[in-house]
């Protein structure tokens, strides 16, 4: 087995090893996303036409929680160094990194999302438009995560760092993500937004690695 | 580059083992060593002193390719550590932190590394090193729960798992253990100089090898001794 897949096994182990701390991004998503119906007031038109830009809203800021410690760890007991010296392409280490990121926050907010679809009384097909949705772009959100915890090992405020990094540069996403759920309840075709968080997934698999090991490098 | 420069030279007549040449490096932008040409030749064991501060970890994370010389070159067999993927994997390198995830029971975690490295991962190769270095009662236990001197046996278990003559870069592999892992430590840097490997290692604790000749190079002087 090369090395990749065992970085991912042992990421999923630990983070199995801290079940509290692994639920934490969903818990938060879920919650904030449930506080929107009793802030803005429970007419099911406005739930509806609000609810793609809050679940995303949502689903970004969640990915963000568990970025601090998505190379910290590493970096603070040596993990890191010893990756980038054992010989193996860093940049598909920091893939293997992503992917465990996506497997533990991802994915689990793409399992949630349709119930919380049936809180805001979405129909069938915009849930499924949503789900769609957070599938092609909740890996790009954990790619550039990924760039940012890099950059910003090893400072003070990096988490904060993190946040003002990367979110800009996950705007993209967030709009053809809640675009795509708004253009279908709206009756047009969301294959355009479907198309570019697609390219948009391509384009950040083939770059955001590449960046990513370089930050590491300049890092540790 | 043509063959007429001394620098050439120099780099035919050393392919094998590790070569230093003309190597200046630090931290952010305070130069700690410069000028610094040293060789490990196969068989050899060099134990880098120093005072603290005087640049001895910036030097040995700059001969593994972890930090980036400021001039020279560091060159193991004629290749950078640092860019050639391939050297790499001849390298043992243990910095001031052991590698070793808390979460990970002892056994779990020399698993990740060997198998990270391309070592022997097999359950009889992991327990034995553990066995040499003292912790075998210890291997289920989560490493958060080991005390500091049974982790670093845990990381240096790594050493026993070694069979090829490679590179080990080791900074203070003696600290935090007792009397009898020192005693440990030194004999696996003895059967490593043996089997012609290269060491380059910093201690603050005498080194004695039976049979093995230590070379010191005294970073202040930035002479070989």
């Amino acid at each position: 087995m090369h090395p990749f897949f065992h970085l991912l096994q042992r990421d999923v182990r630990l983070a199995s090893r801290r079940p509290l701390d692994a639920l934490l991004p969903v818990a938060f998503f879920v919650l904030a996303a449930s506080l929107f119906p009793l802030g803005v007031g429970p007419e099911p038109q406005t739930l509806q036409q609000i609810a793609p830009g809050v679940v995303w809203v949502c689903a970004l800021l969640s990915a963000m929680l568990s970025l601090a410690t998505l190379y910290g760890g590493d970096y603070a007991d040596g993990s890191l160094e010893q990756m980038l010296l054992s010989g193996h392409s860093a940049v598909l280490l920091t893939l293997a990194k992503a992917l465990a990121h996506w497997l533990l926050t991802g994915l689990p907010l793409l399992l949630v999302a349709p119930l919380l679809g049936v809180l805001f009384g979405m129909d069938a097909d915009p849930i499924k438009a949503l789900c769609l949705s957070l599938l092609l772009g909740t890996p790009i959100l954990s790619l550039f995560g990924g760039l940012g915890a890099a950059i910003t090992l090893g400072l003070r405020n990096g988490a904060v760092l993190i946040l003002l990094l990367v979110l800009p540069l996950c705007m993209p996403v967030l709009i053809f993500g809640a675009g795509a759920v708004a253009a279908l309840q709206s009756g047009i075709s969301p294959a355009g937004h479907f198309s570019l968080l697609a390219a948009l997934l391509l384009l950040s698999l083939l770059g955001v690695p590449v960046a990513t090991a370089a930050a590491l490098r300049i890092s540790v | 580059m043509s063959a007429s420069t001394p620098l050439d030279i120099a780099d035919t007549d050393a392919i094998t083992g590790l070569r230093a040449h003309a190597l200046a490096g630090g931290r952010g932008h305070e130069t700690l060593f410069r000028n610094l040409s040293f060789r490990v030749l196969p068989g050899e064991l060099l134990w880098l002193r120093g005072h603290n501060g005087s640049g001895k970890t910036t030097l040995l994370r700059t001969v593994a390719g972890l930090s980036t010389p400021f001039a020279g070159s560091v060159r193991w067999n004629g290749q950078s550590l640092r860019g050639d993927l391939l050297a790499q994997k001849s390298l043992v390198y243990l910095g001031h932190h052991n590698g070793l995830k808390e979460d990970l029971s002892a056994v779990q975690a020399l698993r990740f590394l060997s198998q990270l490295h391309g070592r022997d991962a097999s359950a009889n190769g992991l327990h034995a090193a553990l066995r040499s270095l003292g912790v075998y009662h210890r291997r289920n236990l989560l490493v958060r729960m080991l005390s500091q001197g049974q982790r670093r046996r845990v990381a240096l278990a790594r050493l026993a798992l070694e069979t090829q003559p490679g590179l080990w870069v080791l900074d203070e592999p003696l600290e935090a253990l007792d009397d009898g892992g020192q005693a440990i430590v030194r004999s696996l840097l003895q059967a490593h100089v043996q089997r012609a490997g290269s060491v380059l290692m910093t201690s603050h604790i005498a080194l004695q090898l039976d049979g093995v000749p230590v070379r010191e190079l005294h970073l202040s002087t930035t002479g070989v001794s």
